[in-house]
């Protein structure tokens, strides 16, 4: 019984170690940015201190007065993941925003751009118009 | 400077055009006669709303400005695109107009003459004022009688045709659609928006055709995607802006 906790306690170490590494290779590689990579390893980090703190699940479990002490780390971890899916519809939305903002400038520079190769007078209206707005 | 206006505006035809390689020649061309016809001060600008056929290719051909998206935005962004180089430009009216000939080009005036007289801040032509012309399907007029319950619940005006795309806006409005403008499906949504800026919107009848190429956006199986999205849109819209309602009525 002991030295089967014993490996569950070495498989979990090694498991949150592994996806502590695959999260700094990524940040390093630059294709996860920093403030993302924050809430991971704040999750591998609670993921290490329950591995060494065996008794820490039941003795929480039983303070809350859940029977089954998987079950409390299944609502931890299913509420955790659905606030950050919606972090990430938000983030999402805002970059379609942005995507909207820069298209439409980039086709009126575009014109503009074409306008001024073609010779053709930039409105005065229009600068007058940009002037207005600031 | 506001009398000239008024005599003598500045109009910009905005015509979206997402895979109208087919029509959209025919469009730009009746725009122009009836600018030849009736003297008008107008410009007509096609947003190519990054378009996979050569649609691009024959708007370069013809005699408009145009703007070419880099990005699809759908035709809400792309409307936008095109309100907010309006509303830059310095335009006093901006008149949308579908790139696939459903709108035809000498309904136009019916829709400048309300305008240019200061009667309503947006005019909207509408199919079902006079029944006249295409009425398009039976399912979808169940949803634009939705969307016309809808809109009087919450701003207390009957839009009859609230899915029109053949509107006019004055540059009140342009303001307005410069910082916000609907993405999606936009024409439902901001009848609501307009509605709590407290804008006038008036309805004239105008007769539509049949489009006269490519595919319509909306189609069966998007039917029910579609009334659910706008009528989110419209409420959130609506939550959005009631509280400031008070603000913007200044």
């Amino acid at each position: 019984m002991a030295s089967l906790s014993i490996t569950i306690q070495i498989i979990s170490l090694l498991g949150a170690a592994i996806f502590m590494i695959m999260i700094f290779r990524l940040i390093v590689q630059g294709r996860l940015r920093e403030e993302y990579s924050i809430i991971w390893i704040l999750c591998t980090v609670i993921l290490i201190v329950f591995a060494i703190w065996r008794k820490g699940l039941e003795q929480i479990s039983l303070l809350l007065g859940v029977y089954y002490p998987p079950s409390l780390i299944f609502l931890a971890a299913i509420f955790a993941i659905i606030v950050f899916l919606v972090h990430l519809s938000v983030v999402n939305s805002k970059l379609q925003n942005q995507i909207k903002d820069l298209s439409h400038e980039m086709a009126m520079m575009k014109k503009e751009l074409s306008d001024i190769r073609a010779g053709m007078p930039i409105l005065e209206a229009n600068a007058a118009v940009a002037v207005h707005e600031k | 400077m506001e009398t000239q206006a008024i005599t003598d505006p500045r109009i910009l035809i905005v015509v979206p055009c997402f895979n109208e390689e087919a029509a959209i020649a025919t469009v730009v061309r009746e725009i122009n006669q009836v600018k030849l016809q009736f003297n008008l001060r107008l410009d007509i600008l096609v947003v190519n709303d990054c378009s996979t056929d050569s649609s691009m290719a024959v708007i370069r051909g013809l005699n408009c400005l145009y703007l070419d998206l880099p990005v699809n935005l759908g035709i809400g962004g792309a409307m936008q695109a095109g309100y907010k180089y309006a509303y830059r430009n310095g335009y006093d009216i901006a008149v949308q107009m579908d790139g696939d000939g459903q709108h035809p080009a000498n309904e136009l005036i019916k829709i400048l003459q309300p305008m240019v007289e200061g009667q309503g801040d947006v005019i909207i032509g509408s199919r079902f004022l006079e029944k006249a012309g295409f009425q398009s399907t039976a399912l979808r007029r169940i949803g634009i009688n939705y969307f016309r319950r809808l809109n009087f619940m919450l701003i207390r005006r009957a839009i009859y045709d609230s899915t029109s795309g053949f509107r006019a806006f004055n540059r009140r409005t342009l303001k307005i659609v410069n910082t916000y403008y609907p993405d999606e499906y936009p024409e439902p949504e901001s009848i609501v928006q307009f509605g709590l800026y407290n804008l006038r919107i008036v309805e004239v009848p105008v007769t539509m055709r049949e489009r006269q190429g490519g595919v319509s956006s909306i189609n069966t199986g998007r039917a029910v995607y579609y009334m659910l999205k706008v009528t989110l849109g419209i409420l959130f819209v609506y939550i959005r802006l009631f509280n400031k309602r008070v603000n913007l009525t200044n």
